[in-house]
């Protein structure tokens, strides 16, 4: 979506569109990132508009370092990831907390309390903190826009990185809008060589340490009157401090009731928190998962009651805020009923299905990584037994060979997609070549990001804009590395696929296995016209169910009684039948070679 | 305009163009002067899950997710999916019913069964429900896959904006090209619910 220019026009926006919006006002000129949910909207809003360089970086610690480079050189940058992304990126970040800024530069992480999409559910407030670095924290989207703008004021002004924390509740609620002025860096653009405050050898950084405790001194007496952290006076029996999206949690709660609200949530407005603290009764704190808030206030010697009420695990909202404050349970109205669970699924004709059933077949412990595949951990496929991180089954993979020795050959293999092994995956392979390993890597490559929505990644030959661009070649890579058994296969092809597996995994070398066929959901694969449906020939279905452990949501089980089993010609005994979904089904004819009774066929060809 | 908050929920199967659906119904909201909140979760959610919108409207909107019990609408965009989220229901709810069976993992695999009885159980709970079979009205206003705008047209009878604001709302979102399929589509919602809502009053 490309908003118009005129200001004061509202639009409805999400947080990571009000985000992208703020910065482009702000007057961003370089921003990089990593996909991931629930952050990837932010840059692949920014880059629909001009004058601003976007990118999606190999991985989250070389977006900000890009950021980082482009405020040395005197532009608004930013960098933008969910939150296990910052973990990677904590590297550049701590020391970019040393060196300080030209341009101003915001580092973006959205948090995903209840892991709506993630593998885990930490509270990046605690970077802040940990990295000396102030933090903004938006409730909503309308927030979101103007915190931005004020981000960067504070990190030129203060000249530090600024972090900027959302949660999926912030990223992706829509709410309106207004649009505002543009604004321009106060830094100049170019090269200015200044090896104290940018080389951090140990004499340059100490006197840069003692730099950060100065910042740190004036950002508190900044927050103290700070505008967005305000007091909303109202009855003081019972007072509130909270943030972010908890905020509107409590106002919709206790609407009557006195609140600050923390737009800045580090470092703290110590005298506003006592001032605040004296006019009310009873003092909450209400924020999602640690007591971030709650520690230091308790650390000021300030009585209060946070988490011995409220959850720190998974999201709030106003019913859990209201019932945790005044006792007693909320109840529906309707209970639930039990019905069947929809969980998520590989789409139908994804070519990950196919190597996940030849890999379920030779009974392998799979080392596993993040991305779609992962939800061939679920069942009937039950093929991944671990995933930890981006990257993490190459790793974890050599890790028990290493353990069992000669024990583990031909028992375990990693398995990563493209994206992930650009992220991460690479510096994994390596050890193993280094170090005289026999792990077989198995990488999928689909030629996108598939999980969050089809973004190009080093081997796509496409940039962030789509513009054109050499496409890194996976296994010229892996040779270079010095794997000398590189495969590619076909994983719609399962018979060759288990084939493949089989024999590097028996090797007693480094080996690695390239599975290639694109994402049945680009654009290029969607309107392709060669399609072949496949149907089953309900005659020569025998109820086996084989086909139904690829778990391919267009394959659809028919019970019957015996009498309908009967009333169709079957054996009184067949409990029912497979068919196709003519409106699912893609044609990647992974389920035909299954069938032993030649019952799948292609549609309009071998029917008879 | 009203003070109370209304509470709008929106559920089906990832892949059935919910956010798109939820997207026009707060543009023509927002266009009719309210302040609108509207929460979605992306990514993992997606992938041929149960997904669901939470869509919040009024004078002051705070809070964008709905409390159990407060659902004023629920538009189902699939059969099995309005039992899914019965405990944000209301005894006052109103829930808008595509019959339209997906099946789930687990039933299709053949390991448990589709609810025969799910309309049944709405209306032995005396819930005000309004099935209709939105593919085939999809399918017959010429595009099956907008089984969206119809299910959008169904609510907007409900709802304090005019008929010209959500067109207004589709034609700010919807690209020329396939925008008439939509309209129309949008139309057989809206006639479908008004035909229902007759034979009610009878």
């Amino acid at each position: 979506m490309k908003p118009k220019n005129d200001k004061k026009e509202k639009l409805l926006l999400s947080g990571n569109e009000a985000i992208a919006r703020g910065a482009y006002e702000a007057g961003v000129k370089v921003a990089s990132a990593y996909p991931g949910t629930p952050s990837t909207e932010i840059l692949e809003n920014l880059s629909t508009y001009k004058g601003i360089y976007t990118e999606w970086a190999p991985n989250e610690k070389v977006a900000v370092e890009v950021a980082l480079g482009a405020s040395f050189a005197g532009v608004r940058a930013l960098a933008s990831m969910k939150h296990v992304g910052l973990n990677v990126a904590a590297d550049p970040l701590f020391t970019a907390a040393y060196t300080g800024v030209r341009g101003g530069l915001v580092v973006i992480t959205a948090d995903d309390p209840e892991m709506h999409s993630s593998q885990n559910e930490q509270d990046n407030r605690n970077y802040a903190f940990a990295a000396k670095v102030p933090m903004l924290e938006p409730a909503d989207a309308s927030e979101a826009k103007e915190l931005i703008k004020t981000a960067y004021r504070i990190s030129e002004e203060f000249d530090t990185p600024v972090l900027f924390r959302t949660t999926t509740r912030v990223s992706h609620v829509k709410g309106i809008v207004s649009m505002g002025n543009m604004e321009t860096s106060a830094a100049n653009p170019g090269i200015e060589k200044m090896p104290e405050k940018f080389v951090m050898l140990p004499a340059h950084a100490r006197n840069r340490r003692i730099e950060l405790e100065k910042r740190m001194v004036r950002l508190r007496e900044f927050a103290e009157t700070f505008p967005g952290n305000r007091i909303e006076w109202g009855n003081k029996e019972r007072g509130f401090i909270t943030s972010g999206v908890s905020y509107l949690y409590v106002k919709e709660a206790f609407p009557e009731a006195s609140v600050l609200k923390l737009g800045m949530v580090y470092p703290f407005p110590e005298k506003l928190i006592r001032d605040f603290a004296k006019e009310v009764g009873e003092l909450f704190i209400v924020e999602e998962l640690d007591p971030f808030i709650e520690l230091h206030v308790k650390a000021m010697g300030i009585p209060c009651r946070g988490k011995e009420l409220i959850p720190s695990m998974g999201e709030l909202n106003p019913r859990i805020v209201r019932a945790s404050v005044m006792g007693g349970k909320a109840r529906a109205i309707f209970e639930p009923v039990p019905i069947p669970m929809r969980p998520p699924n590989l789409c139908p004709g994804c070519p990950h299905r196919g190597i996940f059933y030849a890999l379920s077949k030779l009974g392998l412990f799979v080392a596993g990584d993040i991305g779609c595949y992962t939800l061939a951990a679920l069942r009937p496929l039950s093929a991944m037994d671990s995933c930890v991180c981006m990257g993490a089954g190459i790793g974890t993979a050599f890790g028990m060979e290493k353990a069992l020795g000669k024990e583990a050959l031909g028992k375990i293999v990693a398995v990563i997609g493209d994206s992930t092994f650009f992220h991460s995956g690479i510096t994994g392979l390596i050890d193993i070549v280094y170090n005289r390993g026999f792990t077989t890597v198995i990488i999928l490559d689909n030629r996108t990001t598939g999980m969050t929505g089809h973004q190009p990644h080093p081997s796509s030959g496409m940039t962030i804009r789509g513009d054109l661009t050499t496409a890194i070649d996976i296994e010229a890579l892996c040779r270079a590395i010095g794997v000398q058994h590189v495969v590619s296969v076909n994983p719609n092809d399962i018979e060759a696929t288990q084939k493949s597996v089989k024999q590097e995994i028996e090797r007693p070398e480094p080996s690695v296995i390239i599975a290639k066929s694109p994402c049945v959901l680009l654009p290029e694969m969607k309107k392709r016209k060669d399609r072949k449906l496949y149907l089953i020939i309900p005659e020569k279905c025998t109820g086996c169910r084989t086909c139904l452990k690829l778990g391919c949501p267009a394959i659809e089980w028919v019970p019957l009684t015996p009498e309908e089993a009967k009333k169709l010609g079957y054996k009184e005994s067949q409990k029912g039948y497979s068919r196709i979904n003519a409106v699912l089904c893609d044609g990647c004819g992974q389920c035909a070679p299954l069938c032993k009774f030649s019952a799948i066929v292609v549609e309009g060809k071998d029917e008879a | 305009m009203k003070h109370k908050t209304t509470n709008l929920l929106l559920c089906g199967v990832g892949g059935q163009g919910i956010l798109l659906a939820s997207e026009i119904i707060s543009s023509a909201l927002m266009r009719a002067g309210y302040d609108v909140k509207q929460s979605e979760v992306h990514g993992m959610a997606q992938r041929g899950g149960s997904v669901v919108a939470h869509l919040r409207y009024g004078t002051k909107v705070y809070s964008p997710l709905i409390e159990l019990g407060e659902a004023d609408f629920a538009v189902s965009f699939e059969l099995l999916e309005a039992l899914r989220y019965l405990p944000y229901y209301s005894k006052e709810s109103k829930v808008i019913i595509n019959t339209q069976k997906i099946l789930p993992a687990p039933v299709s695999t053949g390991v448990e069964t589709y609810p025969s009885d799910v309309l049944d159980q709405l209306v032995g709970r005396r819930l005000a429900v309004f099935p209709m079979d939105a593919f085939e009205l999809a399918r017959s206003a010429g595009e099956a896959r907008a089984v969206n705008m119809v299910l959008v047209g169904a609510l907007s009878v409900f709802l304090p904006v005019k008929e010209e604001k959500f067109l207004e709302a589709i034609e700010g979102r919807i690209p020329e090209k396939i925008r008439k399929v939509n309209i129309d589509a949008f139309v057989k919602g809206r006639e479908k619910v008004s035909a229902l809502q007759g034979k009610k009053r009878k």
